[in-house]
């Protein structure tokens, strides 16, 4: 019997700041509400413009359970459409991104379609005539997305015809992403390669949760970044100078104080960010000529300003994180309640030196990868989570680090730095979304 | 260089592998050595593409000691692992610029308590000589399935 479904109480009752119910995560009812309601109620990243260069590009995507193919139409505009033939479902792109030409055209019967999801041709088309096929969802073509928006290059859409609007949605919490694309001398960030794909035998929310989690690191990656620094204290008199690689490790065994003092800001809708005033992506070496590139297209004091925030990882509900410093998007793909896919991509900075997008790379594949020494501790802690929820000792989550009883929810503040505030807060949006709409009487909801 | 030599040394070095004599292993790299796993087919570029690994003997020898460490609750149970070689293809005896070369096809076994996962490619291997013995200077990992998704590949190919 469905304990969850259409039971609005029952989906808040998980949630009680402070902590929240192990259903959230092992619950099968509430996975496929989390398709059904979570991801179509909110404005999911579907891709970035620069992998749609030229007309015919496309890439595929998902929201939530749906498959989604994102098209670059001869009119210039992307297109976000649902990547099912009309005809009998047949997913119409097949691959992550590729070129169709002119038209895509479905390899089971051949229907065809512009670009932009409109029926180009169907063949034998006189056996519809008369069939009442013109009046049909099907003979408008692959069907769109109505809510898309392309904030500087980034896609986004709602499958939900109602919800809150983008600006409204996200509000402040652009300012990441406005600051990783400003790292560019050009303003303009571009992704060239594939990105890094994962495994994960965990709920999705383990990794969204763990992207704010600061108390960890120091403990979970004693065992890789810990012996990164011991191996490099005895080695570091062969070197004239502290490698990048030592660099990208060493900070993350930085202690409580450094973490509590660096903050984490909550934003509404359950959008966040750690790395306020500080974070362990602040002491990189300069890379030489960068600077200069950036005076010269935005002064320097603005070129200051923006390589001087260094915010750390940012949490854009319901699935991604961005970090701006190394110019990173990480995307948590649902697959199952205790299955989630994680590709994570790097942008190159257009007109920046290639130093920088060397340095990125490297990020993302001594953190991000199946064979990342820092992954393989977080992926050990997520699936031994995953399987400890099953205990029925206690079915309870429990977030109160610096929880305040008049906590606000959808609140713009600043905090200690080791809260489980954006946890909280992730979890307070994750209520409204599941459960928009929910209490609206039938007749209203049309 | 005699063929058996460079045959010999690879089948060396994967059995320090599966016997988990990790020391020995990281001995036989060349101070310039490198490791390298591409994340794209037929890749040219380690650093300015992306790559699953590319370490050099620093990097190595992080992982060697991780994988004994007291907090790495990761290798909690171990993985031990298995390499199938088919018999090496010698592409270079290293007239000229001293670098032997080999590509050899294998599969790979990694296990961890229940788990058990295979993977399958070609490793190619640049070796030169010094002090009489031979030291790798690049040991390629190229899978048949690089761009698929991963659960933890928590020791060396
Ligand atoms: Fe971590």
């Amino acid at each position: 019997m469905d304990r969850y479904r259409g039971n609005a109480k029952a989906i808040r009752d998980l949630v009680k700041g402070y902590a929240v119910h192990r259903d959230t995560y092992v619950d099968k009812e509430i996975f496929d509400l989390e398709m059904e309601n979570l991801f179509p109620n909110t404005w999911v990243y579907v891709g970035h413009a620069s992998q749609l260069k030229n007309p015919g590009d496309f890439i595929t995507s998902k929201i939530g359970h749906q498959p989604i193919l994102i098209s670059r139409h001869r009119d210039g505009e992307i297109y976000v459409l649902h990547n099912r033939c009309p005809h009998k479902g047949v997913k119409i792109a097949s691959e992550a991104c590729g070129n169709t030409g002119k038209f895509f055209r479905c390899p089971y019967h051949a229907w065809s379609f512009k670009t932009d999801g409109s029926i180009l041709a169907i063949p034998l088309k006189k056996g519809y005539e008369g069939t009442g096929f013109d009046t049909q969802a099907a003979s408008e073509g692959l069907a769109r997305v109505r809510n898309v928006k392309v904030y500087r290059d980034f896609i986004f859409a709602r499958l939900a015809d109602n919800g809150p609007s983008f600006e409204e949605y996200f509000g402040e919490s652009l300012s990441t992403i406005d600051n990783m694309i400003d790292r560019s001398p050009e303003g303009k960030l571009e992704i060239i390669a594939p990105p890094i794909r994962y495994m994960h035998q965990c709920n999705w929310k383990m990794l969204v949760d763990n992207q704010t989690d600061t108390c960890h690191p120091m403990v979970a990656h004693e065992s890789s970044a810990g012996t990164a620094v011991s191996v490099w204290e005895r080695e570091k008199h062969k070197f004239t100078e502290t490698p990048m690689a030592v660099q990208l490790y060493a900070p993350f065994m930085s202690p409580y104080e450094f973490y509590e003092g660096a903050g984490i800001r909550v934003w509404p809708n359950g959008h966040g960010h750690t790395g306020v005033s500080g974070s362990i992506h602040q002491d990189y070496d300069d890379v030489s000529e960068y600077m200069a590139r950036m005076e010269a297209s935005y002064g320097p004091e603005r070129a200051r300003e923006i390589l001087g925030d260094v915010r750390h990882n940012t949490i854009y509900m319901p699935n991604i994180m961005v970090k701006g410093p190394v110019q990173i998007l990480r995307n948590f793909i649902p697959l199952a309640v205790d299955k989630t896919l994680v590709e994570s991509f790097v942008f190159r900075l257009v007109g920046a030196p290639d130093k920088i997008y060397e340095r990125s790379l490297m990020y993302n594949r001594f953190i991000n990868a199946p064979t990342s020494i820092v992954g393989h501790d977080d992926l050990e802690m997520y699936e031994r989570a995953q399987e400890g929820l099953h205990s029925d000792g206690n079915e309870w989550i429990d977030l109160h680090r610096l929880y305040e009883a008049d906590e606000q929810r959808d609140a713009n503040e600043v905090v200690n730095g080791t809260s489980e505030r954006q946890m909280r807060n992730q979890f307070y949006a994750w209520s409204k979304f599941m459960t928009l709409g929910m209490d609206e009487p039938v007749e209203a909801a049309e | 260089m005699k063929p058996d030599r460079i045959v010999d040394f690879i089948y060396d070095e994967v059995a320090a592998l599966d016997e988990m004599r990790w020391e020995d292993w990281l001995s036989l790299f060349h101070e310039e050595g490198r490791y390298w796993m591409p994340l794209e087919w037929k890749q040219q570029d380690p650093i300015m593409q992306p790559s699953l690994m590319y370490e050099d003997r620093l990097l190595l020898t992080v992982r060697v000691e991780r994988l004994a460490g007291e907090r790495t609750f990761s290798q909690k149970p171990k993985s031990r692992c298995h390499h199938l070689l088919e018999r090496p293809r010698i592409l270079s005896l290293g007239e000229g610029d001293g670098v032997c070369k080999a590509r050899t096809s294998f599969v790979y076994t990694e296990t961890r308590g229940d788990q058990l996962e295979r993977y399958s490619g070609w490793v190619s291997h640049h070796l030169v000589e010094e002090n009489g013995a031979l030291r790798i200077k690049l040991k390629r990992i190229d899978l048949i399935n690089f761009d698929a998704p991963f659960g933890n590949l928590q020791l060396f190919i």
